[in-house]
Protein backbone atom coordinates (compact mmCIF):
# COMPACT_ATOMS: atom_id res chain seq x y z
CA UNK A 1 0.00 0.00 0.00
CA UNK A 2 1.24 3.77 -0.79
CA UNK A 3 1.76 5.92 1.64
CA UNK A 4 -0.53 8.91 2.06
CA UNK A 5 -0.03 11.57 -0.92
CA UNK A 6 0.05 15.15 0.87
CA UNK A 7 -2.24 17.36 -1.18
CA UNK A 8 -2.13 21.30 -0.62
CA UNK A 9 -4.74 23.27 -1.92
CA UNK A 10 -4.01 26.84 -3.14
CA UNK A 11 -7.40 29.22 -3.63
CA UNK A 12 -8.62 32.34 -3.86
CA UNK A 13 -11.37 31.44 -2.57
CA UNK A 14 -11.05 30.02 0.90
CA UNK A 15 -14.61 28.81 0.47
CA UNK A 16 -14.20 26.61 -2.22
CA UNK A 17 -10.60 25.70 -0.68
CA UNK A 18 -12.74 24.58 2.07
CA UNK A 19 -15.18 22.29 -0.48
CA UNK A 20 -12.43 20.70 -1.78
CA UNK A 21 -10.69 19.43 1.26
CA UNK A 22 -14.00 18.10 2.25
CA UNK A 23 -14.61 15.82 -0.61
CA UNK A 24 -10.94 14.87 -0.70
CA UNK A 25 -11.26 13.92 2.89
CA UNK A 26 -14.47 12.14 2.24
CA UNK A 27 -12.36 10.29 -0.21
CA UNK A 28 -10.03 9.34 2.54
CA UNK A 29 -7.64 11.22 1.27
CA UNK A 30 -6.74 13.34 4.83
CA UNK A 31 -3.33 14.42 4.28
CA UNK A 32 -4.31 17.88 3.52
CA UNK A 33 -2.31 21.45 3.31
CA UNK A 34 -4.55 24.21 2.68
CA UNK A 35 -2.48 27.23 1.70
CA UNK A 36 -3.36 30.49 3.39
CA UNK A 37 -3.77 32.83 0.28
CA UNK A 38 -2.75 35.64 2.16
CA UNK A 39 0.44 34.59 3.44
CA UNK A 40 3.34 34.31 1.53
CA UNK A 41 3.25 31.38 -1.12
CA UNK A 42 6.39 30.06 -1.55
CA UNK A 43 7.07 29.52 2.23
CA UNK A 44 4.43 27.89 2.79
CA UNK A 45 4.34 25.63 0.11
CA UNK A 46 8.29 24.59 1.07
CA UNK A 47 7.00 23.76 4.54
CA UNK A 48 4.25 21.56 3.50
CA UNK A 49 6.25 19.73 0.94
CA UNK A 50 3.57 18.18 -0.82
CA UNK A 51 3.04 15.43 -4.21
CA UNK A 52 -0.02 17.16 -5.63
CA UNK A 53 -0.50 20.88 -5.53
CA UNK A 54 -4.29 22.19 -6.55
CA UNK A 55 -4.61 25.56 -7.68
CA UNK A 56 -7.56 27.44 -9.23
CA UNK A 57 -6.82 28.02 -12.58
CA UNK A 58 -7.03 32.48 -12.33
CA UNK A 59 -5.01 32.15 -9.17
CA UNK A 60 -2.96 35.23 -9.61
CA UNK A 61 0.12 33.85 -7.64
CA UNK A 62 0.85 31.19 -10.86
CA UNK A 63 3.40 32.42 -12.34
CA UNK A 64 5.43 32.47 -9.47
CA UNK A 65 4.21 29.07 -8.30
CA UNK A 66 5.86 28.14 -11.47
CA UNK A 67 9.21 29.36 -10.98
CA UNK A 68 9.07 28.21 -7.70
CA UNK A 69 8.66 24.50 -8.98
CA UNK A 70 11.43 24.90 -11.74
CA UNK A 71 13.84 26.15 -9.36
CA UNK A 72 13.40 23.69 -6.49
CA UNK A 73 13.20 21.32 -9.28
CA UNK A 74 16.92 22.62 -10.11
CA UNK A 75 17.58 21.94 -6.41
CA UNK A 76 16.51 18.44 -5.44
CA UNK A 77 12.55 18.42 -5.13
CA UNK A 78 11.09 17.50 -8.72
CA UNK A 79 7.80 18.74 -9.04
CA UNK A 80 6.89 20.95 -11.71
CA UNK A 81 4.62 18.93 -14.20
CA UNK A 82 1.27 19.29 -15.41
CA UNK A 83 -1.36 16.79 -15.52
CA UNK A 84 -0.20 13.88 -17.73
CA UNK A 85 -0.85 14.78 -20.99
CA UNK A 86 -1.93 11.57 -22.04
CA UNK A 87 -5.37 11.90 -20.33
CA UNK A 88 -6.22 15.14 -22.39
CA UNK A 89 -9.80 14.97 -21.90
CA UNK A 90 -9.29 14.46 -18.34
CA UNK A 91 -6.82 18.05 -18.11
CA UNK A 92 -9.87 19.54 -20.81
CA UNK A 93 -12.42 19.00 -18.00
CA UNK A 94 -9.94 20.16 -15.24
CA UNK A 95 -9.11 23.74 -17.30
CA UNK A 96 -13.13 23.74 -18.12
CA UNK A 97 -13.69 23.75 -14.61
CA UNK A 98 -10.79 26.07 -13.59
CA UNK A 99 -9.02 23.72 -11.95
CA UNK A 100 -5.00 23.58 -12.35
CA UNK A 101 -2.42 21.44 -10.60
CA UNK A 102 1.23 19.90 -10.57
CA UNK A 103 2.35 16.86 -9.16
CA UNK A 104 6.07 15.65 -8.31
CA UNK A 105 7.28 14.02 -10.98
CA UNK A 106 6.91 10.12 -11.19
CA UNK A 107 3.98 10.02 -9.24
CA UNK A 108 1.86 7.89 -10.65
CA UNK A 109 -1.09 8.91 -12.78
CA UNK A 110 -3.63 5.94 -11.27
CA UNK A 111 -2.99 7.75 -8.07
CA UNK A 112 -3.51 11.17 -9.44
CA UNK A 113 -6.45 10.68 -11.32
CA UNK A 114 -8.87 10.38 -8.84
CA UNK A 115 -7.68 13.82 -7.04
CA UNK A 116 -8.03 15.92 -9.91
CA UNK A 117 -11.63 14.04 -10.79
CA UNK A 118 -12.66 14.90 -7.83
CA UNK A 119 -10.92 18.53 -7.16
CA UNK A 120 -13.36 19.00 -11.12
CA UNK A 121 -16.49 17.86 -9.47
CA UNK A 122 -16.21 19.87 -6.73
CA UNK A 123 -15.53 22.96 -8.38
CA UNK A 124 -18.11 22.44 -10.67
CA UNK A 125 -20.35 21.96 -7.89
CA UNK A 126 -18.71 25.31 -6.19
CA UNK A 127 -19.82 27.14 -9.56
CA UNK A 128 -23.34 25.90 -9.18
CA UNK A 129 -23.21 27.29 -5.81
CA UNK A 130 -21.90 30.71 -6.49
CA UNK A 131 -24.15 30.93 -10.14
CA UNK A 132 -27.51 29.98 -7.41
CA UNK A 133 -26.51 32.34 -4.98
CA UNK A 134 -26.08 35.16 -7.60
CA UNK A 135 -29.12 34.44 -8.77
CA UNK A 136 -30.62 34.21 -5.32
CA UNK A 137 -29.19 37.94 -4.72
CA UNK A 138 -30.23 39.53 -8.09
CA UNK A 139 -33.88 38.24 -7.60
CA UNK A 140 -33.56 40.21 -3.97
CA UNK A 141 -32.44 43.08 -5.04
CA UNK A 142 -35.18 43.08 -7.83
CA UNK A 143 -37.98 42.33 -5.91
CA UNK A 144 -36.12 45.82 -3.68
CA UNK A 145 -36.38 48.09 -7.04
CA UNK A 146 -40.09 46.92 -7.63
CA UNK A 147 -40.80 48.12 -4.04
CA UNK A 148 -39.55 51.22 -4.11
CA UNK A 149 -40.74 51.77 -7.94
CA UNK A 150 -44.43 50.82 -6.71
CA UNK A 151 -43.75 53.22 -3.41
CA UNK A 152 -43.19 55.70 -6.16
CA UNK A 153 -46.68 55.10 -8.09
CA UNK A 154 -48.66 54.72 -5.16
CA UNK A 155 -47.55 58.13 -3.42
CA UNK A 156 -47.48 59.94 -7.12
CA UNK A 157 -50.83 59.03 -8.51
CA UNK A 158 -52.85 58.11 -5.22
CA UNK A 159 -53.23 54.38 -5.86
CA UNK A 160 -52.91 51.38 -3.79
CA UNK A 161 -50.52 48.42 -4.03
CA UNK A 162 -52.28 45.92 -6.16
CA UNK A 163 -53.11 48.67 -8.84
CA UNK A 164 -49.60 50.56 -8.78
CA UNK A 165 -48.29 46.36 -9.04
CA UNK A 166 -51.04 46.52 -12.30
CA UNK A 167 -49.49 49.65 -13.47
CA UNK A 168 -45.97 48.05 -13.43
CA UNK A 169 -47.13 44.91 -15.34
CA UNK A 170 -49.00 46.42 -17.85
CA UNK A 171 -46.77 48.71 -19.03
CA UNK A 172 -43.97 45.84 -19.11
CA UNK A 173 -46.16 43.56 -21.47
CA UNK A 174 -46.99 46.74 -23.87
CA UNK A 175 -43.25 47.10 -24.05
CA UNK A 176 -41.84 43.64 -23.74
CA UNK A 177 -39.65 44.47 -21.08
CA UNK A 178 -39.42 42.48 -17.44
CA UNK A 179 -40.92 44.49 -14.64
CA UNK A 180 -37.96 45.39 -13.02
CA UNK A 181 -36.28 47.00 -15.54
CA UNK A 182 -39.60 49.35 -15.97
CA UNK A 183 -39.32 49.82 -11.89
CA UNK A 184 -35.62 50.50 -12.42
CA UNK A 185 -36.50 53.48 -15.04
CA UNK A 186 -39.24 54.69 -12.48
CA UNK A 187 -36.49 54.87 -9.98
CA UNK A 188 -33.57 57.04 -12.47
CA UNK A 189 -36.57 59.09 -13.35
CA UNK A 190 -37.55 59.69 -10.08
CA UNK A 191 -33.79 60.34 -9.08
CA UNK A 192 -33.41 62.81 -11.79
CA UNK A 193 -36.81 64.46 -11.81
CA UNK A 194 -38.43 64.03 -8.39
CA UNK A 195 -39.53 66.71 -5.84
CA UNK A 196 -36.73 65.17 -3.70
CA UNK A 197 -39.60 64.95 -0.94
CA UNK B 1 -14.67 33.36 -46.40
CA UNK B 2 -15.37 30.90 -43.66
CA UNK B 3 -16.42 33.22 -40.93
CA UNK B 4 -14.38 31.01 -38.28
CA UNK B 5 -13.61 32.13 -34.88
CA UNK B 6 -10.38 32.63 -32.77
CA UNK B 7 -10.79 32.97 -28.94
CA UNK B 8 -7.37 34.89 -28.68
CA UNK B 9 -6.36 34.76 -24.59
CA UNK B 10 -4.47 38.00 -23.81
CA UNK B 11 -2.75 40.02 -20.57
CA UNK B 12 -3.93 43.21 -19.69
CA UNK B 13 -0.71 44.77 -21.76
CA UNK B 14 -0.38 47.75 -24.49
CA UNK B 15 1.15 45.23 -26.81
CA UNK B 16 -2.14 43.36 -26.77
CA UNK B 17 -3.27 45.98 -29.21
CA UNK B 18 -3.10 43.75 -32.29
CA UNK B 19 -5.75 41.38 -31.67
CA UNK B 20 -7.64 44.05 -29.67
CA UNK B 21 -7.93 46.30 -32.80
CA UNK B 22 -8.33 43.90 -35.54
CA UNK B 23 -11.36 43.03 -33.55
CA UNK B 24 -12.25 46.14 -32.52
CA UNK B 25 -12.00 48.04 -36.14
CA UNK B 26 -13.20 45.19 -38.30
CA UNK B 27 -9.99 43.88 -39.37
CA UNK B 28 -10.97 40.37 -38.86
CA UNK B 29 -14.42 40.41 -40.07
CA UNK B 30 -13.08 41.91 -43.32
CA UNK B 31 -10.74 38.67 -43.42
CA UNK B 32 -14.03 36.63 -42.50
CA UNK B 33 -12.84 35.59 -39.26
CA UNK B 34 -13.79 36.54 -35.41
CA UNK B 35 -12.17 37.01 -32.48
CA UNK B 36 -13.14 36.54 -28.93
CA UNK B 37 -10.83 37.97 -26.87
CA UNK B 38 -9.89 36.33 -23.45
CA UNK B 39 -8.49 38.38 -20.44
CA UNK B 40 -6.22 36.56 -17.70
CA UNK B 41 -3.87 37.98 -14.88
CA UNK B 42 -1.02 35.15 -15.48
CA UNK B 43 0.83 33.87 -18.58
CA UNK B 44 0.34 30.58 -17.05
CA UNK B 45 -3.59 31.13 -17.50
CA UNK B 46 -3.07 32.03 -20.81
CA UNK B 47 -0.55 29.26 -21.71
CA UNK B 48 -3.12 26.44 -20.17
CA UNK B 49 -5.85 27.55 -22.08
CA UNK B 50 -4.33 27.72 -24.94
CA UNK B 51 -2.67 23.58 -24.38
CA UNK B 52 -5.95 22.46 -23.57
CA UNK B 53 -8.03 24.28 -26.44
CA UNK B 54 -10.16 26.87 -23.94
CA UNK B 55 -8.33 29.33 -26.41
CA UNK B 56 -7.74 28.90 -30.55
CA UNK B 57 -4.40 31.30 -30.23
CA UNK B 58 -2.75 33.74 -27.60
CA UNK B 59 -0.63 36.65 -27.18
CA UNK B 60 2.04 35.07 -25.52
CA UNK B 61 5.47 35.98 -24.14
CA UNK B 62 7.65 34.24 -26.88
CA UNK B 63 9.92 32.44 -25.07
CA UNK B 64 7.18 30.47 -23.14
CA UNK B 65 5.95 29.55 -26.82
CA UNK B 66 9.76 27.91 -27.13
CA UNK B 67 9.94 26.25 -23.77
CA UNK B 68 5.96 24.77 -24.31
CA UNK B 69 7.17 23.13 -27.35
CA UNK B 70 10.90 21.88 -25.57
CA UNK B 71 8.31 20.42 -22.55
CA UNK B 72 10.20 22.20 -19.98
CA UNK B 73 8.76 21.87 -16.77
CA UNK B 74 5.45 20.11 -18.02
CA UNK B 75 5.07 17.71 -21.06
CA UNK B 76 6.08 18.96 -24.36
CA UNK B 77 3.33 20.66 -26.77
CA UNK B 78 4.18 21.60 -29.93
CA UNK B 79 3.27 25.43 -30.98
CA UNK B 80 3.91 27.69 -34.32
CA UNK B 81 4.07 31.10 -34.35
CA UNK B 82 3.03 32.45 -37.50
CA UNK B 83 3.27 36.21 -36.30
CA UNK B 84 5.39 38.28 -34.47
CA UNK B 85 2.93 40.63 -32.40
CA UNK B 86 6.19 43.27 -31.92
CA UNK B 87 9.42 43.95 -30.70
CA UNK B 88 10.38 45.71 -27.58
CA UNK B 89 8.29 48.28 -25.17
CA UNK B 90 9.28 47.21 -22.44
CA UNK B 91 11.36 48.70 -19.35
CA UNK B 92 13.41 48.54 -16.57
CA UNK B 93 11.90 50.39 -13.49
CA UNK B 94 13.91 51.15 -10.14
CA UNK B 95 12.81 51.88 -6.85
CA UNK B 96 12.85 55.60 -6.42
CA UNK B 97 15.54 54.48 -3.55
CA UNK B 98 17.48 52.29 -5.85
CA UNK B 99 17.12 55.21 -8.41
CA UNK B 100 19.01 57.83 -6.12
CA UNK B 101 21.43 54.96 -5.21
CA UNK B 102 22.21 54.20 -8.62
CA UNK B 103 21.89 58.36 -9.57
CA UNK B 104 19.27 57.57 -12.33
CA UNK B 105 19.20 61.12 -14.49
CA UNK B 106 16.15 63.07 -16.09
CA UNK B 107 16.99 61.33 -19.15
CA UNK B 108 17.30 57.20 -20.50
CA UNK B 109 21.10 56.82 -19.34
CA UNK B 110 23.57 54.48 -21.28
CA UNK B 111 23.10 50.90 -20.57
CA UNK B 112 26.54 50.53 -19.64
CA UNK B 113 26.98 53.63 -17.51
CA UNK B 114 23.85 52.89 -15.41
CA UNK B 115 25.04 48.90 -15.41
CA UNK B 116 28.06 50.18 -13.74
CA UNK B 117 26.26 52.20 -11.43
CA UNK B 118 24.18 49.41 -10.83
CA UNK B 119 27.31 47.24 -10.41
CA UNK B 120 28.78 48.95 -7.11
CA UNK B 121 24.90 49.65 -5.51
CA UNK B 122 24.72 45.48 -5.86
CA UNK B 123 27.95 44.54 -4.69
CA UNK B 124 27.22 46.65 -1.09
CA UNK B 125 23.61 45.10 -1.04
CA UNK B 126 24.88 41.69 -1.61
CA UNK B 127 27.56 42.37 1.01
CA UNK B 128 25.43 43.81 3.70
CA UNK B 129 23.19 40.11 3.01
CA UNK B 130 20.38 42.21 1.35
CA UNK B 131 20.99 41.35 -2.29
CA UNK B 132 19.15 43.64 -4.21
CA UNK B 133 15.59 41.91 -6.12
CA UNK B 134 14.29 42.41 -9.56
CA UNK B 135 10.67 41.40 -10.55
CA UNK B 136 10.67 39.79 -14.06
CA UNK B 137 6.87 38.71 -15.46
CA UNK B 138 7.86 35.02 -15.88
CA UNK B 139 10.64 32.65 -15.73
CA UNK B 140 10.21 32.13 -19.82
CA UNK B 141 10.40 35.81 -20.91
CA UNK B 142 12.01 38.03 -23.20
CA UNK B 143 11.72 40.48 -20.00
CA UNK B 144 14.01 37.66 -18.03
CA UNK B 145 16.83 37.23 -20.50
CA UNK B 146 16.90 41.08 -21.49
CA UNK B 147 17.60 41.64 -17.53
CA UNK B 148 19.79 39.04 -17.74
CA UNK B 149 21.58 39.70 -20.53
CA UNK B 150 21.83 43.63 -19.73
CA UNK B 151 23.08 42.87 -15.98
CA UNK B 152 25.97 39.79 -17.20
CA UNK B 153 26.87 42.40 -19.80
CA UNK B 154 27.79 44.84 -17.11
CA UNK B 155 29.62 42.65 -15.04
CA UNK B 156 26.71 41.45 -12.38
CA UNK B 157 25.78 37.43 -12.36
CA UNK B 158 22.15 37.10 -11.98
CA UNK B 159 22.02 34.23 -10.67
CA UNK B 160 24.44 34.90 -7.39
CA UNK B 161 24.29 39.08 -6.99
CA UNK B 162 21.22 39.81 -7.50
CA UNK B 163 17.17 38.00 -6.88
CA UNK B 164 15.20 37.51 -10.03
CA UNK B 165 11.93 36.67 -8.73
CA UNK B 166 8.60 36.23 -10.70
CA UNK B 167 5.40 38.84 -10.35
CA UNK B 168 3.30 38.74 -13.11
CA UNK B 169 2.62 41.84 -15.35
CA UNK B 170 -0.75 43.34 -13.57
CA UNK B 171 1.05 42.94 -9.87
CA UNK B 172 4.50 44.02 -10.85
CA UNK B 173 3.78 48.00 -9.97
CA UNK B 174 2.29 46.69 -6.53
CA UNK B 175 5.12 44.67 -6.17
CA UNK B 176 7.49 47.75 -6.76
CA UNK B 177 5.53 50.09 -4.31
CA UNK B 178 5.48 47.31 -1.68
CA UNK B 179 8.52 47.26 -1.65
CA UNK B 180 8.99 43.49 -2.71
CA UNK B 181 11.20 44.28 -5.30
CA UNK B 182 13.88 46.66 -6.08
CA UNK B 183 13.45 46.66 -9.78
CA UNK B 184 10.92 45.64 -12.24
CA UNK B 185 11.43 44.42 -15.51
CA UNK B 186 7.56 44.64 -17.42
CA UNK B 187 5.46 45.63 -20.49
CA UNK B 188 3.59 48.87 -20.65
CA UNK B 189 1.33 50.01 -19.14
CA UNK B 190 3.22 48.72 -16.15
CA UNK B 191 6.20 50.59 -15.77
CA UNK B 192 4.32 54.12 -16.47
CA UNK B 193 2.00 53.01 -13.54
CA UNK B 194 4.66 52.73 -11.46
CA UNK B 195 6.16 56.05 -12.59
CA UNK B 196 2.76 58.03 -12.35
CA UNK B 197 2.63 56.32 -8.77
CA UNK B 198 5.52 57.94 -7.39
CA UNK B 199 6.90 54.11 -6.78
CA UNK B 200 9.66 53.94 -9.55
CA UNK B 201 12.05 55.76 -12.10
CA UNK B 202 12.24 54.36 -15.54
CA UNK B 203 16.19 53.11 -15.67
CA UNK B 204 15.97 52.02 -19.60
CA UNK B 205 14.17 50.85 -22.38
CA UNK B 206 14.71 46.94 -23.34
CA UNK B 207 14.95 48.41 -26.65
CA UNK B 208 18.19 50.18 -25.52
CA UNK B 209 19.23 46.60 -24.42
CA UNK B 210 18.62 44.90 -28.01
CA UNK B 211 17.49 47.71 -30.21
CA UNK B 212 15.04 44.82 -32.23
CA UNK B 213 13.86 42.09 -29.89
CA UNK B 214 11.31 39.68 -29.96
CA UNK B 215 8.75 40.57 -28.01
CA UNK B 216 5.61 38.56 -27.97
CA UNK B 217 4.26 36.66 -30.61
CA UNK B 218 0.56 35.05 -31.52
CA UNK B 219 1.31 31.45 -30.57
CA UNK B 220 -1.54 28.97 -31.86
CA UNK B 221 -1.22 24.82 -31.34
CA UNK B 222 0.51 22.99 -34.49
CA UNK B 223 -2.27 20.82 -34.65
CA UNK B 224 -4.76 23.70 -34.78
CA UNK B 225 -2.72 25.06 -37.58
CA UNK B 226 -3.01 22.13 -40.14
CA UNK B 227 -6.53 22.10 -39.46
CA UNK B 228 -7.42 25.44 -40.02
CA UNK B 229 -4.63 26.30 -41.80
CA UNK B 230 -6.19 29.21 -44.00
CA UNK B 231 -8.53 30.41 -41.05
CA UNK B 232 -4.92 31.31 -39.35
CA UNK B 233 -3.82 32.96 -42.63
CA UNK B 234 -7.03 34.75 -42.40
CA UNK B 235 -6.31 35.82 -38.72
CA UNK B 236 -2.35 36.53 -39.98
CA UNK B 237 -3.21 39.08 -42.44
CA UNK B 238 -6.17 40.81 -40.02
CA UNK B 239 -3.32 41.10 -37.29
CA UNK B 240 -1.23 42.86 -40.50
CA UNK B 241 -3.72 45.16 -41.33
CA UNK B 242 -4.26 46.01 -37.29
CA UNK B 243 -0.54 46.94 -37.26
CA UNK B 244 -0.70 49.24 -40.14
CA UNK B 245 -3.17 50.97 -38.33
CA UNK B 246 -1.68 51.06 -35.04
CA UNK B 247 1.57 52.60 -35.97
CA UNK B 248 -0.20 55.57 -38.78
CA UNK B 249 0.23 58.87 -37.66
CA UNK B 250 -2.96 60.15 -35.61
CA UNK B 251 -4.53 56.86 -34.73
CA UNK B 252 -2.89 56.79 -31.57
CA UNK B 253 -5.33 58.25 -29.46
CA UNK B 254 -8.37 56.03 -30.60
CA UNK B 255 -5.73 52.97 -30.01
CA UNK B 256 -5.65 54.34 -26.58
CA UNK B 257 -9.25 54.68 -25.69
CA UNK B 258 -9.83 51.20 -27.42
CA UNK B 259 -7.27 49.71 -25.26
CA UNK B 260 -8.16 51.49 -21.77
CA UNK B 261 -11.29 50.25 -21.89
CA UNK B 262 -12.37 48.10 -18.86
CA UNK B 263 -12.61 44.49 -20.85
CA UNK B 264 -8.98 44.95 -22.17
CA UNK B 265 -5.92 46.83 -19.82
CA UNK B 266 -8.51 48.50 -17.43
CA UNK B 267 -5.40 50.97 -17.15
CA UNK B 268 -4.88 54.76 -17.70
CA UNK B 269 -5.88 56.27 -20.79
CA UNK B 270 -3.19 58.38 -20.85
CA UNK B 271 -0.04 55.68 -19.55
CA UNK B 272 -1.29 53.69 -22.41
CA UNK B 273 -1.28 56.83 -25.01
CA UNK B 274 2.86 57.71 -23.78
CA UNK B 275 3.44 54.35 -24.93
CA UNK B 276 2.13 54.11 -27.85
CA UNK B 277 3.35 57.49 -29.21
CA UNK B 278 7.12 56.08 -27.73
CA UNK B 279 6.88 59.31 -25.16
CA UNK B 280 8.05 57.84 -21.84
CA UNK B 281 7.82 59.76 -18.46
CA UNK B 282 10.58 58.59 -16.56
CA UNK B 283 10.42 60.02 -13.18
CA UNK B 284 7.19 61.15 -11.44
CA UNK B 285 6.02 64.26 -12.40
CA UNK B 286 8.56 64.46 -15.17
CA UNK B 287 8.19 65.62 -18.41
CA UNK B 288 7.72 62.81 -21.03
CA UNK B 289 10.78 62.04 -23.06
CA UNK B 290 10.88 60.83 -26.64
CA UNK B 291 12.76 57.46 -27.14
CA UNK B 292 11.75 56.13 -30.86
CA UNK B 293 11.34 53.02 -31.79
CA UNK B 294 10.69 51.98 -27.97
CA UNK B 295 7.62 49.92 -28.91
CA UNK B 296 8.21 48.12 -32.80
CA UNK B 297 4.96 46.72 -34.20
CA UNK B 298 5.16 46.78 -37.80
CA UNK B 299 7.83 48.62 -39.97
CA UNK B 300 10.81 46.57 -41.39
CA UNK B 301 8.70 43.85 -41.50
CA UNK B 302 8.56 43.74 -37.83
CA UNK B 303 5.95 40.94 -37.67
CA UNK B 304 7.61 38.41 -39.39
CA UNK B 305 8.66 35.30 -37.40
CA UNK B 306 12.47 34.88 -38.07
CA UNK B 307 13.73 32.00 -37.18
CA UNK B 308 16.76 33.53 -36.18
CA UNK B 309 14.87 35.07 -33.11
CA UNK B 310 13.60 31.64 -31.82
CA UNK B 311 17.08 30.47 -32.04
CA UNK B 312 18.54 33.95 -29.66
CA UNK B 313 15.88 32.72 -27.61
CA UNK B 314 16.98 29.42 -27.29
CA UNK B 315 20.19 30.08 -26.69
CA UNK B 316 18.99 32.06 -23.76
CA UNK B 317 16.97 29.76 -22.13
CA UNK B 318 19.83 27.34 -22.16
CA UNK B 319 22.04 30.00 -20.75
CA UNK B 320 19.70 30.57 -17.80
CA UNK B 321 18.47 27.18 -17.13
CA UNK B 322 22.33 25.48 -17.27
CA UNK B 323 21.17 23.51 -20.07
CA UNK B 324 23.67 21.35 -22.30
CA UNK B 325 23.58 22.90 -26.02
CA UNK B 326 21.29 20.69 -28.00
CA UNK B 327 21.10 20.67 -31.99
CA UNK B 328 17.66 19.14 -32.02
CA UNK B 329 16.30 21.34 -29.46
CA UNK B 330 17.89 24.10 -31.59
CA UNK B 331 15.47 22.93 -34.49
CA UNK B 332 12.94 22.50 -32.02
CA UNK B 333 12.85 26.05 -30.72
CA UNK B 334 13.79 27.38 -34.45
CA UNK B 335 10.69 25.56 -36.04
CA UNK B 336 8.04 27.33 -33.48
CA UNK B 337 8.46 30.06 -35.55
CA UNK B 338 6.62 29.72 -38.64
CA UNK B 339 7.74 32.41 -41.53
CA UNK B 340 5.90 29.56 -44.03
CA UNK B 341 2.58 30.83 -42.86
CA UNK B 342 3.41 34.61 -42.63
CA UNK B 343 4.36 34.37 -46.22
CA UNK B 344 2.02 32.38 -47.58
CA UNK B 345 -0.47 34.78 -45.47
CA UNK B 346 0.41 37.81 -46.91
CA UNK B 347 1.38 37.08 -50.53
CA UNK B 348 0.18 39.13 -53.29
CA UNK B 349 -0.34 41.87 -50.97
CA UNK B 350 1.81 44.89 -50.31
CA UNK B 351 3.76 43.94 -47.69
CA UNK B 352 7.07 43.25 -48.28
CA UNK B 353 8.09 39.62 -47.22
CA UNK B 354 11.57 38.53 -46.37
CA UNK B 355 13.50 36.29 -48.77
CA UNK B 356 15.57 34.58 -45.78
CA UNK B 357 13.76 32.74 -42.96
CA UNK B 358 16.95 33.58 -40.57
CA UNK B 359 19.78 36.36 -40.38
CA UNK B 360 22.22 36.89 -38.35
CA UNK B 361 20.74 39.47 -35.05
CA UNK B 362 22.22 42.12 -33.64
CA UNK B 363 24.55 42.55 -36.65
CA UNK B 364 23.57 46.19 -38.32
CA UNK B 365 24.98 49.38 -37.21
CA UNK B 366 22.81 51.19 -39.89
CA UNK B 367 19.63 50.80 -41.59
CA UNK B 368 20.68 48.81 -44.63
CA UNK B 369 18.44 47.12 -47.99
CA UNK B 370 17.38 43.82 -47.28
CA UNK B 371 16.53 40.71 -49.75
CA UNK B 372 12.81 40.43 -50.29
CA UNK B 373 10.30 38.07 -52.50
CA UNK B 374 7.89 40.99 -52.53
CA UNK B 375 7.57 44.37 -51.94
CA UNK B 376 10.78 46.60 -50.51
CA UNK B 377 12.31 45.83 -47.43
CA UNK B 378 14.48 48.41 -45.00
CA UNK B 379 15.80 46.59 -41.58
CA UNK B 380 17.08 49.47 -39.12
CA UNK B 381 19.76 48.96 -36.84
CA UNK B 382 19.02 45.89 -34.55
CA UNK B 383 22.25 46.30 -31.80
CA UNK B 384 22.49 44.52 -29.11
CA UNK B 385 23.98 46.96 -26.06
CA UNK B 386 27.48 45.42 -26.39
CA UNK B 387 27.60 45.38 -29.77
CA UNK B 388 27.89 41.79 -30.29
CA UNK B 389 26.16 39.83 -33.11
CA UNK B 390 24.32 35.93 -32.79
CA UNK B 391 24.60 33.95 -35.80
CA UNK B 392 22.04 31.24 -35.46
CA UNK B 393 24.13 28.55 -36.99
CA UNK B 394 26.99 28.68 -34.09
CA UNK B 395 24.93 29.01 -31.03
CA UNK B 396 27.94 27.13 -29.27
CA UNK B 397 30.27 29.86 -30.11
CA UNK B 398 27.94 32.77 -29.56
CA UNK B 399 27.28 31.04 -25.63
CA UNK B 400 31.04 30.18 -25.16
CA UNK B 401 31.60 33.96 -25.41
CA UNK B 402 28.98 35.43 -23.12
CA UNK B 403 30.04 36.95 -19.93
Amino acid sequence: MARAMRIAIIDTSTTRAAIISDGLREAGLDDLVVIDPAGPLVAQIEAAQPEVVLVNLENPGRDLLEDFFAMSRALARPIAMFVDQSDAEATGAAIDAGVSAYVVDGLSKQRIKPVIDLAVRRFQAFSRLQRELDEAKSALAERATIDRAKAILMKRRGIDEPAAYALLRGQAMRSSRRIAEIAEAILTSEALMGDGA
Amino acid sequence: MTGETFRIGFLPLVDAALPILAHELGFAAREGVAIELVRDMTWATVRDRLLYGHTDAAHLIAPLAIATALGRDRPAVSLAVPFVLGLNGNAVTFSSALAIEVGLGETLGDPAAVGAALKRVAAARKAAGNPLRFGVVHRYSSHNYMLRYWLAGVGIQPDADVEIVVTSPPFAADALAAGEVDGICVGEPWNSIAVDRGAGHIALATAQIWRRGVEKVLAVRSDVVETRRSAVEALVRALHAAAARFVEPGTAEESADILARREYLDAPREAILRAITDRIRLVPGGAPVHYPDFMFQYREAANFPWRSQAAWLYSQLVRWDHLAFSPADAATASAVFRPDIYRAALAGSGAPLPGASSKLEGGLAEPIGAGSTQGRLMLGSDRFFDHRAFDPDDIPGYLSELP
